[in-house]
């Protein structure tokens, strides 16, 4: 097919932008990761691998916060994916109530995630907060904890947040899986006198596999890459109990102006991201074929 | 029967796990906050507007919501138009050019944000571009552009060739095909595109962050950022700025649900 050289001006203003502030940038990172900038001298050396090194062999709050990020993604992953399944379940039907349901579920989407700390942080307060008011108004005094200033439970307590946020965002996917599947189908399991478990085991859960791969794919992601909750509601702390990644490279970079060392974690962060993604798109590609 | 209720309850249970603290926040915005340190769930007993006029005059909101309404009319804008025309060219190409441009375009949503802010930080400092809000524009287009690259070419492909053959054998220019034929025809898929590009970029805190250190040139999320240092604990000051914050997309959410659903599920999906 002939195309005229104009198509070649329809190009010129988006890729230019992309390659000098998306693409020569992730280059860059990959240059400065093997340096020791710090984010504002002009003159800095070559290191070669040492940060490399460092982080891999020496740094414990690499460690703790790469630790930090796998368990803040398994329990969201976990929790979100099985709710969203079981809401979607419940809620397949176009009904007036359900449709409405749906768009409140979804609702916390729409809201910045700086706001949703804020709302949180306010109801996990001690004293202030809903949470412990409602556990001590139903006599549970004794359940009543400092949600986010506890070393031991404050990552699950802003997973917590992350689920509440996004749950119905999943849903909506699950729930157009669901609707995909031919209604003749629960109609020959019925025929055949199918339990209701058996129906979903049988075909429910086989025919939505596709769409269960994209919500778990795309929740350990969006869990992975968490920032803004946690850079808001805990700031990482109380002692680094709830640093992850994405906030320990914020601080590496930008309070201890560690530009090289911070470019290095980046480069593993995307390594990880990149594993992860091609991992799963392994298995879907598995579980579809 | 039993299942029914079951599922009533269940269901009722997670609407009320979702509305609550929104309800709450909404309600202790318009609390006074001797009020508030007294009775701290319950309705306000003196309903109160001083939050939302102390965030407008001692805080500036008005100049932070223009910053916010200027920098996402803009990025949105511009997102559009350019990932538009790409998309219109990666069609036109078609065959090695076109995969070859999908792909180059495809990988930028692969790379997460924390991976080149450190460089895209120094890139912007060295230009002199922090502190701008046009700045701000420009560092926004460039890194949302994949995303939306990647939704529009998905539904142009989908368009007929022949149409295309048959208008430049006819003459039209290839501008002309553009804006005449493959936007009218893409609206559906450039309008989902929108509405996911809003939410992102009124709610984005990340580069605003990166970029803005002064008072005058905050964004939104960025103010709501800085309230909480200044406030410390009162919420019901820091609560009337997040109603404010939400307020345009909860009102655009009420009137066009259906559409916000379709295009942040596309949007995230595919991002």
């Amino acid at each position: 097919m002939k195309t005229s050289k104009w198509l070649y001006l329809f190009l010129l203003p988006g890729t230019l932008l992309y390659l000098v502030f998306f693409v020569y940038p992730t280059l860059s990172g990959l240059y400065y990761s093997v340096t020791n900038w710090d984010g504002i001298s002009p003159d800095y050396s070559f290191v070669g691998l040492e940060h490399y090194r460092t982080m891999l062999t020496g740094d414990l709050l690499f460690s703790k916060a790469l630790g930090n990020n796998l368990r803040f993604m398994l329990v969201v992953v976990l929790a979100q994916s099985a709710l969203a399944l079981v809401f979607a379940m419940l809620l397949v039907k176009n009904t007036k109530t359900n449709i409405l349901l749906r768009a409140l579920y979804f609702f916390p989407t729409i809201i910045a995630s700086i706001s949703v700390a804020f709302i949180w942080s306010f109801m996990y307060d001690p004293t202030l907060g809903l949470v412990n008011a409602a556990l001590k108004s139903v006599g549970l005094s004794s359940w009543a904890l400092n949600w986010i200033g506890d070393v031991h439970i404050a990552i699950y307590s802003i997973a917590f947040v992350q689920v509440w946020a996004h749950t119905g965002q999943v849903m909506i996917i699950f729930i157009a899986g669901l609707q995909a599947i031919p209604e003749d189908l629960y109609e020959v399991a019925r025929i055949e006198g199918a339990g209701r478990w058996q129906t979903f085991r049988r075909v429910t859960f086989p025919l939505l596999a596709p769409s269960a791969t994209i919500v778990v794919a795309y929740t350990t992601i969006q869990s992975f890459k968490a920032f803004d909750l946690i850079f808001a509601m805990t700031g990482g702390g109380p002692v680094n109990s709830t640093e992850i990644l994405s906030t320990y490279i914020y601080h590496t970079a930008f309070q201890n102006y560690k530009f090289g060392y911070a470019s290095a974690e980046s480069v593993v962060f995307m390594l990880i991201i990149a594993l992860v993604t091609i991992l799963q798109f392994r298995l879907l590609r598995g579980r579809t074929a | 029967m039993l299942h029914g209720i079951v599922r009533k309850l269940v269901l009722s249970a997670f609407a009320v796990v979702i509305l609550a603290p929104i309800l709450l926040i909404v309600v202790t915005a318009f609390k006074e906050s001797n009020e508030f340190y007294a009775n701290p769930v319950g309705l306000p007993r003196n309903f109160t507007w001083i939050n939302f006029r102390s965030m407008f005059r001692d805080q500036s909101m008005g100049l932070y919501f223009g910053n916010s309404v200027f920098v996402t009319l803009l990025t949105v804008f511009f997102i559009l138009f350019f990932a538009s025309m790409i998309a219109y060219a990666i069609m036109r190409f078609g065959g090695r050019k076109g995969t070859l441009l999908y792909g180059l375009f495809s990988a930028g949503m692969m790379v997460p944000v924390q991976v080149n802010m450190i460089p895209l930080y120094s890139l912007v400092s060295k230009l002199k571009m922090t502190n701008s809000l046009t700045g701000l524009v420009v560092v926004s287009v460039s890194v949302y552009l994949p995303v939306a690259v990647f939704i529009l070419s998905g539904f142009m492909k989908s368009l007929s060739k022949e149409l295309f053959e048959a208008g430049s054998i006819d003459g039209a220019g290839e501008w002309r095909m553009y804006t005449r034929i493959a936007l009218p025809t893409s609206m559906p898929s450039v309008a989902a595109t929108a509405i996911f590009l809003f939410v992102m970029i009124w709610n984005d805190l990340l580069y605003p962050l990166l970029f803005i250190t002064e008072k005058t040139k905050r964004t939104m999320p960025l103010a709501l950022l800085q309230f909480q240092g200044e406030y410390v604990t009162n919420f019901p000051a820091i609560f009337a700025g997040v109603v404010i914050a939400s307020a345009p997309m909860v009102l655009a959410y009420l009137l066009l649900q259906r559409y916000f659903v379709a295009g942040i599920t596309a949007g995230s999906v595919k991002g």
